[in-house]
């Protein structure tokens, strides 16, 4: 595949976006995990929500 | 199912959870197939290889509106039924849209460069779409500076029904401003004037970050779910210890 004279900025335009998706995915992936790591921790400790306790 | 059933938080987690790994093996392939019909597209006949650009600003431009068009539903959501799901879905929306925002912009100007000697100029289209992220700066700002989330939520909610008149201005902006951007060329009376050599990948990429923008929406409303139910639990907890005491 030949990008001729102005290949950089094709290939920079690929590489940012690839970042800033690359990004996103990371932080809700870790965002996720973090989340699920805190209720665990909560519910273990026998913290619970108050619907919970109604039900 | 009844509509109503997916606004329970609990039922939306499930249906989430099963949804997910689909729409991410659907991404994963549909991103493929976009790639194989971007790496094998023919280049413009003006604009030489730096066509490829297209592939990308386009579609993040696209999805960077139709965050925002999200964020306006799901305001009158929270404003008029004050339904969680609905401030949920405008807060998960506001950093998406602003990434695809952002990928246009800069995408854009890596494409104005060769193709019109310039990265940015001041023109009605270029600018109304930095407006634009400026509007999503500020709603993320409304969201993580708010004291209380229930003040945040509806102060980012106003805030995207206001800004939704930015949504016709930027798209019809090249028709009522003389612009260095080009004209509508995908959507528009009288049908596409790209060539469907062009128009095939430009369109199968859109359908890839489409179910991209789809998936990380429903993950990061999935997040903010959890995050919400660890703030009440930790209320709770501290309820439970001023009482103790």
């Amino acid at each position: 595949m030949n990008l001729g004279p102005h290949a950089d900025f094709i290939v920079a335009a690929y590489a940012v976006t690839l970042f800033v998706v690359a990004a996103l995915v990371g932080w809700v992936v870790l965002d996720y995990s973090a989340q699920c790591r805190t209720l665990g921790d909560l519910e273990a400790r026998g913290v619970t929500r108050r619907s919970q306790r109604k039900g | 199912m009844p509509i109503i059933d997916l606004a329970n938080p609990t039922r939306f987690l499930t249906i989430a959870n099963r949804a997910l790994p689909w729409l991410i093996a659907v991404t994963v392939i549909v991103f493929a197939i976009g790639l194989f019909y971007v790496m094998n597209a023919p280049d413009d006949y003006q604009q030489g290889a730096t066509v490829k650009i297209m592939f990308l600003h386009v579609p993040a431009a696209w999805l960077g509106m139709l965050g925002w068009g999200l964020m306006s539903v799901a305001a009158l959501g929270t404003l008029v039924w004050r339904h969680p799901l609905a401030d949920v879905a405008g807060k998960a929306a506001a950093p998406i849209g602003a990434a695809f925002t952002f990928i246009c912009l800069v995408t854009g100007s890596l494409w104005g460069r060769p193709t019109w000697g310039t990265y940015w100029v001041w023109d009605a289209r270029l600018t109304s779409m930095l407006v634009l992220l400026l509007l999503y700066f500020g709603v993320l700002a409304l969201y993580w500076t708010a004291e209380e989330p229930g003040r945040g939520a509806r102060a980012a909610a106003i805030l995207s029904l206001v800004g939704a008149v930015n949504l016709p201005i930027i798209k019809f902006s090249v028709d009522w401003w003389n612009t260095l951007h080009q004209p509508a060329s995908v959507f528009r009376m009288g049908g596409s004037t790209i060539d469907p050599a062009l128009l095939t990948p430009l369109l199968i990429m859109a359908l890839a970050f489409t179910l991209l923008f789809a998936t990380l929406h429903l993950a990061v409303m999935r997040n903010e779910i959890l995050r919400r139910r660890v703030r009440s639990m930790r209320l709770m907890q501290a309820q439970e210890l001023a009482e103790a005491t």
